[in-house]
């Protein structure tokens, strides 16, 4: 008896603990979104080289905003995961991000197969993600088949379909009419960003004068690209048009040793890092790629101090999902300051309304109606995109001329039909 | 025309897997021990020379880093993973192997884990020491890839030249055959063991630093090196060092002809059902002992 009644007295106050500490859990998240520090999870690929830059840019941008005072004197904390380039990894970080470390914003990634992972996740755990660099246009496809649960995603980097466009008009101003080069060998890994890329230069290539005599895609595994560059040089065709981002070391350095005679041309996002001559101890020499950035290369009034304030601090470049990610917190701090709240679905909404100069161009969200929802608005005046050419060791921007800062130029193995001029 | 591209770059190819098994199943026939940490310390190699080349701008300088990095970390693997497990009483002897099998596992993932920190998992590539391009039967072939099969067939030879006319090479293969016998001839076993991971490590470290230069490697390499190289060991019969080179070439001509002919997707495929038929008919591979 004496035992129950000892057991009851404990239950009671138990039931009394507990209830004010449910009491107290269920009001405190409401009250920690308004107040108090603005969390910001980044998830993304640290040891790889385009990965590494976005944890630190985001930090650089925090660290910024939250010296001039915060958002309405609130700071910004950056929260980072490396997700070992896992998707089923990036899934855990962001929960973890949202229910127990209550991130009110996300930043993830710029592979596409981890970004369409995650897109389901933001829509369930209603937390606003978006990601500095991946491209696959079936992640704004997404939003626009199903708006009220995939909201909360946006893409904040040119989706495969635009690359493809500017690809396409770059190479009609340097290699149709510049070189007057006919037909093309498209050459790209087998990933989920260049499915929509492909189809869109299967349609824009011909469309500028270069007729495409053969598409390839290769495994990301490959290592030997022997036979692949065999078989394009079988085909004689004037350029390869590539699509890599998972490889790029590898067939560079091996169109080098092989001495493949055929200029490459188009998205090659590892030529985008800083680091890439040293990668491939030289062999990237004439490689064209197009990037959002380049060196010396001022798009906006922001490029070039953000550049300078991330040597400084990180002692390397940005990688081009550095830009972004920089940019991404920007915005996420404007948003919130714009709908004075950390509610999610009016930080969707401030977001669609985002009018900003960044790093890469002037970001605006494509409206709700739009295919696109959520990607970036391209063109003139908003974001176009550079490109440019390995020579010596540096990068140097061809296009569009207006920002040129040098002349197209081969390695001798190379074989231009036409004259350059 | 692609019947020589073929044999050509075959050629190349097998003379690295070559190289790379003769190693591994040198360990295994002297040491009893099959090294799964095998592909890291390749990769380790190819690294440590991409890194110090990149620096000093000589490409020799970091070959020969490359392969003095192999060799340091083969016989720390020796000291720190296997050693101590064959030496412990904790274990009983039955289980021992397979201690040992998993503790290279682990070890070769924790080098692979500590290149992708240190160095990211970006494939890196050594500067070849012979650059250029020769045209042998009207196929433009990378000069690198003449070297590569030259550099493979000589650390080879040299390997032959050391077990069969040289004492400590001759101790060596004795150790491989009886141990007790050898430790009855006064011979310090231990002292045979360190010669052998020694010798291990700079084979290894060769083939490393020049799939470097041929290919190029990543931290994420490793894994399927390891796994290329215990395919062809056992194919060719462990402990068999001619059965190794054989093996090699095999299995070298089946990825390069599925290549070209077929898709470099499907590459490693032909080998593995190669293998798979192998164990089946004749499990102690082609010239195996065991």
């Amino acid at each position: 008896m004496a035992e129950f009644s000892t057991f009851c007295r404990h239950a009671s106050k138990f039931t009394g603990v507990s209830s004010v500490a449910l009491a107290l859990t269920v009001n405190a998240p409401a009250r920690a979104e308004d107040q108090g520090v603005l969390k910001i999870g980044v998830i993304a690929e640290a040891q790889a080289v385009a990965g590494s830059s976005i944890p630190s840019a985001a930090q650089l941008a925090a660290d910024e905003i939250n010296a001039k005072g915060g958002i309405d004197g609130r700071k910004i904390e950056i929260v980072s995961y490396d997700n070992h380039s896992s998707s089923a990894e990036s899934v855990r970080a962001f929960q973890r991000a949202v229910n127990e470390d209550h991130v009110n914003a996300v930043i993830a990634s710029y592979v596409s197969e981890v970004v369409l992972a995650l897109e389901p996740w933001a829509g369930r755990l209603k937390t606003v993600m978006i990601t500095p660099g991946a491209a696959s246009d079936v992640i704004t496809q997404n939003i626009a088949k199903d708006y009220e649960h995939n909201k909360y995603t946006f893409h904040g980097y040119l989706t495969s379909g635009a690359l493809s466009g500017l690809v396409c008009d770059a190479a009609k101003d340097m290699l149709v009419d510049g070189l007057k080069m006919k037909t093309a060998v498209i050459m790209s890994e087998d990933a989920a960003w260049t499915t929509p890329l492909d189809a869109g230069y299967m349609q824009c290539l011909p469309k500028i004068g270069l007729q495409v005599l053969d598409h390839i895609r290769f495994s990301p595994d490959t290592t030997d690209f022997t036979p692949i560059f065999n078989n394009i040089e079988s085909k004689k065709p004037d350029v390869i048009i590539t699509g890599v981002s998972h490889v790029g070391v590898q067939p560079t350095v091996q169109w080098k040793s092989q001495e493949v005679p055929i200029p490459m041309f188009g998205i090659a996002s590892q030529a985008t890092n800083s680091t890439f001559w040293k990668d491939t101890n030289g062999a990237t020499e004439g490689v064209l790629y197009q990037g959002v950035s380049g060196p010396g290369v001022a798009v906006t009034e922001k490029t070039l101090p953000f550049v300078d304030s991330f040597q400084k601090k990180f002692g390397n470049f940005p990688s081009y999902a550095g830009y972004t990610a920089y940019d991404d917190v920007y915005i996420i701090a404007d948003a919130f300051h714009r709908a004075g709240s950390a509610d999610s679905d009016k930080l969707v909404t401030a977001m669609e309304a985002t009018d900003y100069i960044g790093t890469i161009g002037r970001v605006q969200f494509l409206p709700k109606d739009d295919p696109h929802v959520h990607g970036l608005k391209t063109g003139k005046g908003l974001i176009t995109g550079l490109f440019l050419q390995w020579q010596n060791g540096a990068q140097v921007n061809l296009w569009p001329a207006e920002l040129a800062k040098g002349k197209i130029a081969f390695p001798s193995f190379i074989k231009v039909k036409a004259s350059l001029n | 025309m692609l019947l020589w591209q073929i044999l050509i770059d075959g050629f190349a190819i097998s003379s690295l897997y070559a190289l790379g098994a003769t190693g591994f199943t040198l360990i295994f026939g002297v040491s009893g021990v099959l090294n799964l940490s095998h592909g890291s310390l390749m990769v380790a190699a190819a690294v440590a020379a991409w890194a110090l080349g990149a620096s000093f701008g000589g490409s020799y300088v970091g070959a020969i880093f490359g392969a003095l990095v192999a060799l340091l970390l083969s016989v720390v693997t020796y000291f720190l993973v296997v050693r101590p497990l064959q030496q412990t009483k904790r274990i009983r002897e039955e289980e021992k192997e397979i201690f040992i099998l998993t503790a290279t596992l682990l070890w070769g993932i924790m080098i692979q884990e500590a290149i992708a920190y240190l160095f990211t998992n970006n494939a890196k590539t050594v500067l070849p020491i012979v650059g250029g391009v020769v045209t042998i039967a009207g196929v433009r072939t990378p000069a690198n890839e003449i070297f590569t099969a030259a550099i493979c067939w000589l650390a080879i030879g040299a390997l032959w030249l050391l077990v069969n006319r040289t004492q400590v090479g001759k101790t060596v293969l004795a150790a491989s055959m009886n141990p007790r016998g050898v430790t009855l001839l006064g011979v310090e076993l231990s002292i045979v063991y360190i010669a052998v991971w020694a010798i291990y490590g700079i084979l290894a470290g060769i083939a490393g630093v020049l799939l470097g230069m041929f290919l190029g490697v990543s931290s994420y390499s490793a894994g399927p090196l390891t796994a290329s190289a215990f395919s062809i060991v056992v194919l060719g019969g462990l402990g068999s060092v001619s059965g190794s080179l054989i093996a090699a070439y095999v299995v070298g001509y089946l990825e390069t002809l599925t290549a070209y002919l077929a898709s470099p997707a499907y590459r490693t495929i032909p080998a593995l059902l190669l293998l798979v038929v192998v164990m089946y008919i004749r499990p102690r591979g082609l010239l195996g002992r065991r």
